[in-house]
């Protein structure tokens, strides 16, 4: 059937604010990487690969920032997708309890990330934070730190923070998921004596590789948008221990003016995020099954 | 199922007891904090605080701004997504298809990832400082996500409808406008709710683009508060509560909703 033209107008203003604010932006960031523009004067120089070749040989800051980055989605990744899967499972029944449990869990999701960066710096807060009176009270005075305030800790502190905020959400991702899974492949299961352990492994796991996929893909996306949380909570101290990539190109970009350098290093930071991805893509795609 | 039991348990005290702590904390003195940071509030339960907070900020002034950015930017977004998705749907062609990945490309890239030379297009257009500019960067930024799950749920819709309308003499305006839009309301309000905390709780644009109190949201008018008030967490969490309050409340009331919508932008499609 024909379509009249006019269908093409349906993406004129969606295209044009796009185009404005995000294709021109993300292209342009090629451009000015290869310049040592200020963001302020009109004038600027090209210098080839000269910042590009500072960022991966000349500065160790930003080699730090890559390594932070990488260690706090880790930590995140795993310890977030498995708490996500426990509970799922522990809470996959409809029931009143679990429906409260659930949105009590789902909770701190629709906080916004300067509220949960503010609850848990006074979480963490050496004198009057809960965690270090908590371990007090309990006899475990030689836990107490300045976690926040700890090169060695303070990323994991950062990183067990963006865990309380959003394994919910991939919880309840989870228990979609799980109800998606026939039910007679359970009983089916029971009536060949399979053990708990074997149902998981042979039911449960390789059917929830789908919602996996997508828990672990998100997981990684947020943890590259943490950038609220480490600007509110450490703004990448003690010594750069917190620095993660897009902290560090705020602070190249909007207190050191280097617009040149900071342009290249998002650069360096989107092929780092496209590589993560293809990378998970070609690991998750190998292990799927259907029945 | 004890260890169950217990390790629910658990979760829900980790979630609950900093919750708990933000609404104690808020009805506290700064000196009480300092004596007693674990305990309930000496004078019971207070808005002390909450008083003070609205005497020494423009609170109203922030909220207004936030409630005029996240307004503004779901309904337009949701207005354009939902234009571009009806375009592609009916396109169904390989024209339809690049357009869907044009329009989803941006999914992939973070927002921290081109804030440099996007700071510099919305100097370059005087957007700074100024609401405008921020709802037109949100559209932008959220329109890929909203055209995925929107363009998602309108293929499913059975194209008899749209087929039968053509013959009857409606054009696309009419088409979209009285069989697409009210067909996808459910995928629509899902957005809406995802699209909605993503706005009011952003701060990465507000903190590039506004320096003048007068334009600032309540998330960039919490981080100066962190700068203000420095350990009077008191009046830190004062801020947490009234900034948070109308996300409590809707979560609260339509808590169904917000479940599906807040998870839609990664399931669906």
């Amino acid at each position: 059937m024909k379509i009249s033209k006019t269908i093409y107008l349906f993406f004129i203003p969606g295209l044009i604010l796009y185009s404005i604010f995000f294709l021109y932006p993300t292209f342009s960031a090629i451009f000015y990487s290869f310049t040592d523009w200020d963001g302020i004067s009109e004038n600027f120089n090209f210098v080839g690969f000269e910042n590009y070749e500072k960022a991966i040989t000349g500065d160790s800051i930003f080699v730090k920032s890559v390594g932070n980055n990488m260690e706090f989605m880790l930590f995140v990744v795993i310890f977030q997708t498995i708490i996500a899967l426990i509970f799922a499972i522990f809470l996959v029944k409809n029931t009143k309890v679990n429906y409260l449990l659930r949105a009590l869990f789902f909770f701190p999701t629709i906080l916004s990330s300067v509220s949960v960066a503010f609850i848990w710096t006074f979480v963490y807060d050496p004198q009057l934070g809960i965690l270090n009176q908590i371990l007090g009270l309990v006899g475990l005075d030689m836990l107490t730190m300045n976690w926040l305030g700890n090169a060695d800790i303070a990323i994991y502190a950062l990183a067990f923070t963006q865990v309380w905020f959003h394994a919910g959400q991939m919880l309840i991702i989870f228990v979609a998921g799980l109800h998606a899974i026939p039910f007679d492949l359970y009983e089916a299961a029971k009536i060949e004596g399979a053990t708990k352990w074997q149902t998981f492994k042979k039911v449960t796991w390789p059917l929830l590789a789908p919602s996996a996929t997508i828990v672990i893909a998100y997981t990684t996306i947020q943890s590259f948008q943490a950038f609220d949380l480490v600007f509110a909570m450490t703004g990448g101290g003690p010594n750069n221990a917190t620095e993660i990539i897009s902290t560090y190109i705020y602070e190249i970009a909007f207190r050191g003016y280097d617009f040149g350098y900071a342009s290249a290093i998002s650069v360096l930071f989107m092929m780092l995020i496209a590589l993560i991805t293809f990378i998970q893509f070609k690991v998750l795609r190998s292990n799927r099954v259907s029945y | 199922m004890f260890f169950r039991r217990f390790a629910v348990f658990i979760y829900a005290v980790l979630i609950l007891i900093p919750l708990i702590m933000v609404l104690l904390t808020s009805m506290k003195t700064r000196e009480e904090t300092f004596q007693n940071p674990l305990g309930l509030p000496e004078a019971g339960i207070n808005v002390d605080n909450f008083i003070s907070i609205f005497y020494e900020q423009t609170m109203a002034g922030y909220f207004v701004n936030s409630a005029t950015v996240t307004l503004s930017s779901v309904f337009l977004t949701l207005f354009f997504a939902s234009m571009i998705a009806y375009g592609i749907t009916r396109l169904d062609n390989w024209k339809g298809n690049v357009l869907f990945i044009v329009f989803t490309l941006g999914m992939m890239v973070p927002p921290q990832v081109n804030m440099v030379p996007l700071y510099s297009v919305v100097l370059n257009l005087g957007l700074t400082n100024s609401l405008l500019g921020l709802i037109l960067v949100n559209i932008a930024s959220t329109l890929p996500v909203a055209v995925f799950i929107l363009t998602g749920f309108m293929k499913t819709l059975p194209k008899e409808l749209f087929e039968a309308s053509t013959v009857d003499g409606a054009g696309n305006w009419k088409m979209y406008a009285r069989v697409a839009l009210p067909l996808s309301l459910p995928s629509l309000s899902a957005t809406a709710i995802f699209l909605f905390v993503m706005h009011w709780n952003d701060l990465l644009y507000p903190l590039l683009f506004i320096t003048d109190n007068a334009y600032k949201t309540l998330p960039l008018a919490l981080l100066d508060f962190q700068g203000q008030y420095s350990t009077n967490y008191p009046m830190l969490f004062t801020g947490v509560l009234i900034a948070s309050a109308p996300m409590v409340i809707i979560y609260i009331f339509l808590q169904r909703y917000f479940v599906a919508g807040m998870t839609s932008g990664a399931v669906k499609g």
